[in-house]
């Protein structure tokens, strides 16, 4: 309020934002360099894009009679990510409340372990499965596996900042009467965590039923396996099927697991 | 002092949420039962414990003449395309998402079903496995990262739309309306209030989903799409652990690098 | 000014019921004439903020006709609708600025309906309007702020940066809803005094939603009583009793008093 009302002034010059000017500048340069490193142009694929469309069209005239191969391996997949959600989320149960700073109170140990954590979360889901067909050869516990170690890695992260979240209240007063730590877990801890981790659960699986339709791919059991088969030889009807089959059953089963998450959280 | 207390009345419950809860867990047992039929654990390799000490060897004992050769195959070329590709694919998505989100979020501005119908086609394309995508635009632009980038670029757009049409439909009403009562018209409240007020919430998504890319990129070569995927298939299958074991390290670090610097970025947007 | 024989406001046989069958507002007739600062009183969800709302068209009435200068509100459409707006500044209880933008760029949002909408898309303001809307935030003494960020001023600022923006729209009405609610006693009279200058210096109509009774009495005119979304009282300040206030908050059950 120092001005007076009628001595208006002009319009000063607006500062220039130099770190503003920097993100478009960091911005820009990554778009030209990651253009170059990766060969990408637009005219290219726009050259080539009738060879895109033709196998898109193929594949939109599935051939139905193949879908009676198709289903006993789409089964085989969700047992696949049926068991690497159970498995996954059993060992990031125990784990999480090995890392939850309320639960140990020990730093060190929290943080060693959360080292490792950090590191699993790192590796993608195919990775983890390449790494696991290696190990204990071609088939579908190659896949359980992968996708044990991977939805470790998603839920183990959700689960302990649920339990660093909860009212501290109820431990101190479980503390106070002399509970030891089992029973400080099992009464004060759980029954507060507990919705939100079976909530976690299904949407780790979500994520599994996703990744374990490509899984096959590389020979870790489940539908992939006939995705390659049928591209490799250009069968692109059947690969129609199959796509449009892991199209339906990935959207049902993520329209139940969503709708079961709302009723848990309501 | 004389108190007659009462006698303890059981708790009363309710018959039918106790049955379904009874009837939720028997069927979630049933299913993972249901699930170790037909699986062959025991099937697993003889080696498997062999191979596993190999490929943990080789993690701690890499083969450190990998990371720089100067030929452009080495570890640091490698991983440096394959952060080119999430890059150029993550900028793409989200580019083409924004249109995508606006369609898909439910605003009282638009009829339900148009809503609707978009989060199906989000849907869909998110649903459509990646590799498959990477496959046919291999077969548009030949092998090699070009493919990669434009599959990620398009496979994101279902997640990365989703995220952004959530934040369009959780956005604040109030400036929309100071916007409508001066005057303006959709377009003035598209460019005035939604966009600034959105900004936020599409740099932390898109950045958020750099993360999520730069996993993917990483295995986009096991088809063939570029990266740092295909050296890792074939150390595999050659059975060389220690250059497997450092290609997963150097996955490790970029990745966890990676994280920690959008991580930084997002803590200083808000 | 062809607006100066018909009256500002003319609202009548407004009704307005919610989808869920809620009654917003019953049988309103209103008129407001040119200049005039009128307060609007009464218990919250009493219909206040039904009622100004209904004035600009933010929300739509069931039945009845609201005419602003003689035109009506209540069946215009797409652009004609626009500029009957921009004729009507409108001040939220929380604010709502753009909070991420600069307050310039809040302010000048009071000129976009003179502008085509190419020429906003690409930013390209006039040097006059971003003079106008400077001279504006020196009006409500925020000059220093003008590159500020929005959500980094306190609340009475940014109430003073809506009214900025009101001011650099230059509206011949100005519908305030419950502009002081979210502000503490000292920002409030401010914010009041800056709606007075705006009645008083340019002559604009000021309509004012106030919970506050000692606000009401201070700035206003003219006191309009809602109850269940009913007018139960209208009249000059000066002749109005203490009495009608307690009545309108209290309730008074069934002895509402006459409308004037």
């Amino acid at each position: 309020m120092t001005k007076p009302a009628t001595d208006l002034l002009t319009l000063p010059r607006k500062k220039l934002r130099v770190m503003n000017l920097l993100w478009l500048v960091v911005l820009i340069g990554g778009l030209v360099v990651s253009t170059q490193v990766t060969n990408t142009s637009l005219p290219a694929l726009f050259a080539n894009f009738g060879n895109f469309t033709e196998i898109f069209v193929a594949m939109a005239k599935p051939d139905w009679s193949y879908s009676g191969t198709v289903i006993p391996l789409v089964i085989q997949t969700i047992k696949i990510a049926i068991l690497g959600t159970f498995f996954g989320s059993i060992v990031a149960f125990v784990y999480s409340l090995l890392i939850a700073r309320n639960v140990i109170k020990n730093r060190l140990v929290t943080a060693v372990l959360r080292f490792v954590m950090n590191i699993i979360r790192t590796i993608p889901d195919l990775l983890l499965g390449a790494i696991f067909v290696a190990i204990v050869g071609i088939g579908p516990v190659a896949g359980v596996l992968a996708l044990s170690v991977f939805t470790f890695g998603v839920v183990v992260k959700l689960f302990y900042e649920a339990i660093e979240t909860i009212d501290p209240g109820p431990i101190e007063a479980l503390t106070a009467v002399g509970a030891n730590k089992w029973q400080i877990i099992q009464v004060a801890i759980l029954p507060q965590v507990m919705t939100y981790f079976i909530s976690y659960v299904l949407y780790a699986f979500e994520i599994n039923v996703r990744a374990s339709t490509v899984l096959g791919y590389i020979g870790a059991g489940g539908i992939g396996l006939y995705l390659q088969q049928t591209l490799q030889v250009f069968d692109y009807a059947r690969t129609g099927t199959i796509i449009i089959i892991i199209i339906v059953v990935v959207v049902l089963i993520d329209y139940i697991s969503s709708k079961s998450r709302e009723a848990l959280m309501r | 002092m004389e108190t007659s207390y009462q006698k303890l009345v059981p708790q009363t419950t309710n018959k039918l949420k106790v049955c379904w809860h009874w009837l939720i867990a028997i069927a979630a047992i049933a299913l993972i039962a249901w699930s170790f039929t037909d699986m062959d654990f025991g099937g697993i390799k003889a080696s498997a414990g062999q191979i596993a000490g190999a490929i943990f060897k080789g993690i701690f004992h890499p083969d450190w003449h990998y990371v720089y050769t100067g030929d452009g195959e080495d570890l640091v070329s490698e991983l440096w395309e394959t952060m080119c590709i999430a890059f150029l694919g993550t900028f793409i998505s989200a580019i083409i998402s924004v249109p995508f989100a606006f369609w898909s979020a439910h605003t009282k501005y638009k009829r339900w079903w148009s809503a609707r119908l978009g989060k199906i086609v989000l849907a869909v394309i998110r649903s459509f496995p990646e590799i498959v995508l990477a496959l046919m635009f291999i077969k548009a632009v030949g092998p090699g990262s070009a493919a990669g980038v434009l599959a990620l670029g398009f496979h994101s757009v279902g997640m990365l739309a989703k995220l952004f049409s959530e934040a369009i439909e959780n956005l604040e009403e109030g400036a929309n309306e100071a916007v409508t009562a001066t005057g303006g018209s959709k377009w003035h409240i598209m460019m005035f209030a939604t966009l600034p007020n959105l900004l936020p919430a599409l740099i932390s998504n898109t950045l958020y989903r750099f993360d999520v890319s730069l996993r993917s990129a990483s295995i986009l070569g096991l088809v063939g799409a570029g990266g740092i995927g295909y050296p890792l298939i074939i150390a595999l299958q050659y059975r060389q652990w220690d250059r497997v074991g450092i290609i997963l390290l150097g996955i490790i670090v970029m990745v966890v690098l990676v994280d920690w610097l959008s991580g930084w970025i997002r803590a200083r947007l808000v | 000014m062809a607006a100066t024989t018909k009256p500002m406001i003319e609202c009548t046989k407004v009704s307005k019921v919610y989808p869920d069958g809620t009654v917003g507002l019953k049988n309103i007739n209103l008129k407001i004439a040119q200049g005039e600062f009128v307060v609007i009183v009464g218990l919250s969800g009493a219909g206040k903020s039904t009622l100004l709302r209904s004035i600009n068209r933010l929300q739509d009435i069931t039945s009845g006709e609201i005419l602003i200068a003689g035109e009506s509100i209540t069946s215009a459409r797409g652009k004609a609708l626009r500029l009957l707006r921009c004729n009507i500044g409108m001040i939220f209880q929380n604010f709502n600025l753009v909070k991420r933008s600069s307050v310039l760029r809040n302010v000048l949002t009071g000129r976009i309906a003179y502008y085509p909408t190419w020429k906003t898309t690409f930013n390209l303001f006039s040097k006059a309007d971003k003079q106008t809307a400077y001279e504006a935030l020196q009006q409500v003494g925020l000059a220093d702020k003008v590159y500020s960020r929005a959500d980094e001023l306190s609340g009475g600022q940014q109430q003073r940066v809506s009214i900025a923006r009101v001011l650099a729209q230059n509206p011949q009405l100005i519908l305030a809803d419950e502009p002081t609610a979210s502000l503490d006693p000292q920002t409030s009279r401010k914010v009041m005094n800056d709606l007075k200058m705006l009645n008083e210096k340019y002559g604009m109509t000021v309509v004012a939603n106030l919970h506050s009774v000692a606000l009401a009495r201070e700035f206003g005119q003219r006191v309009v009583g809602v109850r269940a979304g009913e007018i139960v009282y209208d009249g000059q300040m000066s002749d109005t009793p203490e009495a009608v206030f307690n009545d309108i908050y209290n309730g008074g059950v069934g002895k509402g008093v006459a409308q004037s």
